[in-house]
């Protein structure tokens, strides 16, 4: 079997896998690196080992303990949000906090501390954390909590599985009536008009992101703001589970000339009209709410064999008032490369605790491209320096690409966190840009 | 509330199984080799909703002690309604065509040792009058192929044997399950290609229960291959002891 990343690329070789049979068994004394791997929805190389050997989580996929009164669940780190989305609904929980796709593991959003679209107010996935365990490669069981070792909960919330392997977390989940969203849709054509959108949703509304069109824009940015809230229960009562069963999947790579940038603009075209009307309300279901790509499973498959990258970065806006966001849109038109989804987002105050967690008060900002070589790297190299100049940050889980002083210039703390990595731990990602 | 004895427990299968039956807060009884597993995964039967768990660990092809630990489980329980065989191991095949000791492993944790639980099982069965053996088997019993012959004929022995165990015990009431599975993708299969032709756990174990619940016979899972067997099962002796499969 093989263990490629989301974005299919960079491609590695040789690598191997050990799947941990249960949370009690110690780690096996390798000749190789090691990596502990979710479910690869990293894009980049953050869940590649290459030359070394990927410690599979899938068979510590169990509960432990779940708290009905107060929401605490304790279970394996293989799980799934998926499977967990499953068990807490019917019960009235949600996740805290959720990325954008639910085929992601415990284990791998603790690593990677992902954030979704409730930042402004419930901060990042580390932050509902209580506790975990962290297997040491020397066989030494660490529980790290904000007072057990709390070094090592710090540096293992962010660290991109090389503290160790955690075998499991404990976390909190939210209570919900419905399962239905109540969200509005709102068009905007300037950048000055999204931020004033977010300060003015922020107060009032648990989600917001928005979906920009970044090919199409003649002088400044448009797009669509989407913001909601949970049903209260006189707008849905329901606790209704999504259904995986019936998936639609992509079972080959499509060719690549489908994606030139003739067709991503016209997809862009296409999504921003589908909203004519300037403002809409009504209620959705949470599952395309915050899973719109789901439902296709291996919609990665669609940019071919090259595969493509992601790059999300986050830069604080408010001393530019948005400058250099607006630098990075117009380097990206001129150098016509084209993205098809590109997402907008503020995160809000609350500080990360993670010692290389990416989010941080500001604007965020994720496009696809698909793999075009140099080309494209030398572009986003680019981006890169004007991220650079503004303190701000590129997300690692979806880099394959950045330079080390970047890296290092990214996440000021790496030296702390370097005291934390396991001796017997490494990545692709990590001997790149380290 | 329904009881439900699982053997085999810590099999990937087994667990997806027991995970339905516990969602919907039936009891269960397990049985496997590993004591520390059967406790990962009694906790993990609880959290989703199970209503009692219990576990039993000893090695099942400690075939002298079957008869006691079926007694045992009977006057603890007083009626078991759903009995699931689900343990097996795929062995080392080309070992297996040489080697004695390999060969009767994967005869006996295949089919004696099922053979020796359910002489004793059908017996506490029909005291009782009502209930539903399963026993997953394989599409590899249907037809002997070089690449794993002894594995397959250990399950075309169960094959044999359950047919006959349902044809004796229909006039009791109780119903007897074959179940035969394709390939899943699973810690047994770890170190084998995946193909599209490869069944998850979690749905083969909706179909498991599905089987269980609708008094099935006999049922391939995933159930494509029920046609692929048809098609291996018409291919002429001549012709297929040439094939390379
Ligand atoms: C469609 C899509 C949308 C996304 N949206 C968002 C989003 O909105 N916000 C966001 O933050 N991210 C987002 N992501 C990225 C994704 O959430 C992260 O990459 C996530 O960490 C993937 O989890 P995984 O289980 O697949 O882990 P993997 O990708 O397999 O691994 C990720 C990292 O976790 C480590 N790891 C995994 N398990 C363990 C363990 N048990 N112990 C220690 N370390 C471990 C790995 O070593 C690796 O460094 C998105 C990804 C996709 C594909």
């Amino acid at each position: 079997m093989e263990y490629p990343s989301w974005g299919f690329y960079p491609v590695v070789k040789n690598q191997d896998t050990y799947i941990l049979p249960n949370r009690i068994t110690s780690i096996p004394s390798l000749t190789t690196s090691l990596l502990p791997r979710g479910l690869g929805r990293s894009y980049g190389d953050s869940c590649l080992n290459e030359n070394g050997t990927l410690i599979i989580t899938s068979q510590l996929n169990h509960f432990i303990s779940f708290d009905e009164s107060s929401g605490v669940l304790c279970c394996e780190s293989g799980i799934t949000f998926d499977e967990i989305l499953k068990f807490a609904i019917p019960r009235g929980w949600f996740l805290p906090v959720t990325p954008g796709t639910k085929f992601v593991t415990v284990g791998g959003a603790i690593a990677n501390d992902v954030h979704g679209k409730n930042h402004h107010c419930a901060g990042n996935f580390g932050h509902h954390v209580l506790s975990f365990e962290l297997l040491r490669s020397n066989g030494e069981r660490l529980r790290c909590s904000r007072i057990d070792n709390s070094d090592f909960f710090f540096a293992t919330i962010g660290g991109l599985g090389l503290t160790g392997l955690i075998t499991w977390a404990e976390f909190k989940l939210t209570k919900i009536q419905s399962s239905f969203i109540s969200q509005e849709q709102i068009q905007f054509d300037s950048l000055a008009d999204f931020l004033t959108l977010s300060e003015q949703s922020e107060k009032d509304f648990e989600f917001t992101v928005s979906w920009v069109d970044c090919v199409n824009t003649a002088k400044d940015v448009r797009g669509i703001f989407i913001r909601g809230n949970y049903c209260k229960p006189s707008e849905s009562a329901v606790l209704k589970v999504h259904n995986t069963d019936t998936f639609k999947t992509v079972p080959l790579f499509f060719p690549e000339w489908i994606l030139n940038s003739f067709s991503i603009r016209a997809f862009n075209e296409l999504y921003y009209r589908k909203n004519l009307s300037h403002h809409k309300s009504n209620i959705v279901h949470y599952e395309p709410f915050f899973y719109p790509l789901d439902s296709i499973y291996h919609w990665n498959k669609i940019y071919g064999k090259r595969g493509f990258l992601q790059y999300q970065f986050v830069i604080p806006y408010k001393n530019d008032q948005g400058a250099a966001l607006s630098e990075i849109f117009s380097l990206l038109q001129r150098s016509q490369m084209g993205s098809f989804l590109a997402v907008l987002k503020t995160f809000g105050s609350i500080p990360s605790e993670g010692m290389l967690s990416f989010p941080k008060e500001g604007i965020t900002l994720a496009l696809d491209f698909p793999n075009h070589g140099e080309s494209l790297y030398e572009v986003l190299e680019q981006c890169d320096q004007i991220v650079r100049s503004v303190n701000g940050a590129v997300y690692p889980a979806k880099d394959a690409r950045m330079r080390k002083e970047s890296f290092a210039e990214f996440y000021p703390r790496l030296n702390e966190f370097e005291k934390y990595i396991d001796p017997n731990f490494s990545s692709s990602l990590w001997r790149r840009v380290k | 509330m329904k009881k439900i004895l699982v053997i085999g427990a810590t099999s990937a299968i087994a667990q997806e199984v027991a995970k339905l039956y516990a969602a919907n807060s039936e009891e269960l009884i397990l049985w496997g080799r590993n004591s520390e597993m059967l406790h990962i995964i009694s906790q993990d039967l609880l959290v989703r909703g199970g209503k009692k768990i219990s576990s039993i660990s000893h090695d099942l092809n400690d075939l002298a002690i079957h008869e006691s630990k079926i007694n045992e489980i009977w006057n603890t329980h007083s009626k078991i309604d759903i009995v699931l065989l689900a343990h097996g191991v795929l062995g080392n095949p080309r070992k297996a065509e040489v080697n004695q000791a390999e060969m009767l492993h994967l005869l006996n944790s295949n089919f004696v040792s099922h053979v020796s639980l359910l002489t004793f099982i059908s017996q506490k069965m029909v005291q009782q009058g009502f209930g539903t053996i399963a026993v997953i088997s394989s599409v590899a019993g249907d037809r002997g192929k070089q690449s794993n012959y002894v594995y397959g004929s250990a399950k075309a022995g169960m094959t044999a044997y359950t047919d006959g165990l349902r044809n004796r015990l229909f006039p009791t009431g109780v119903h007897v399950l074959n179940l035969k599975l394709g390939p899943v993708d699973t810690p047994m299969t770890k170190d084998h290609k995946k193909t599209a032709l490869f069944g998850k756990a979690p749905s083969v174990a909706k179909g498991i229960v599905s089987a269980i619940e609708k008094k099935k016979n006999t049922v391939y899972l995933p159930m494509i291959w029920r046609y692929i067997m048809i098609i291996i099962n018409s291919i002429p002796e001549a012709v297929f002891k040439r094939l390379k499969i």
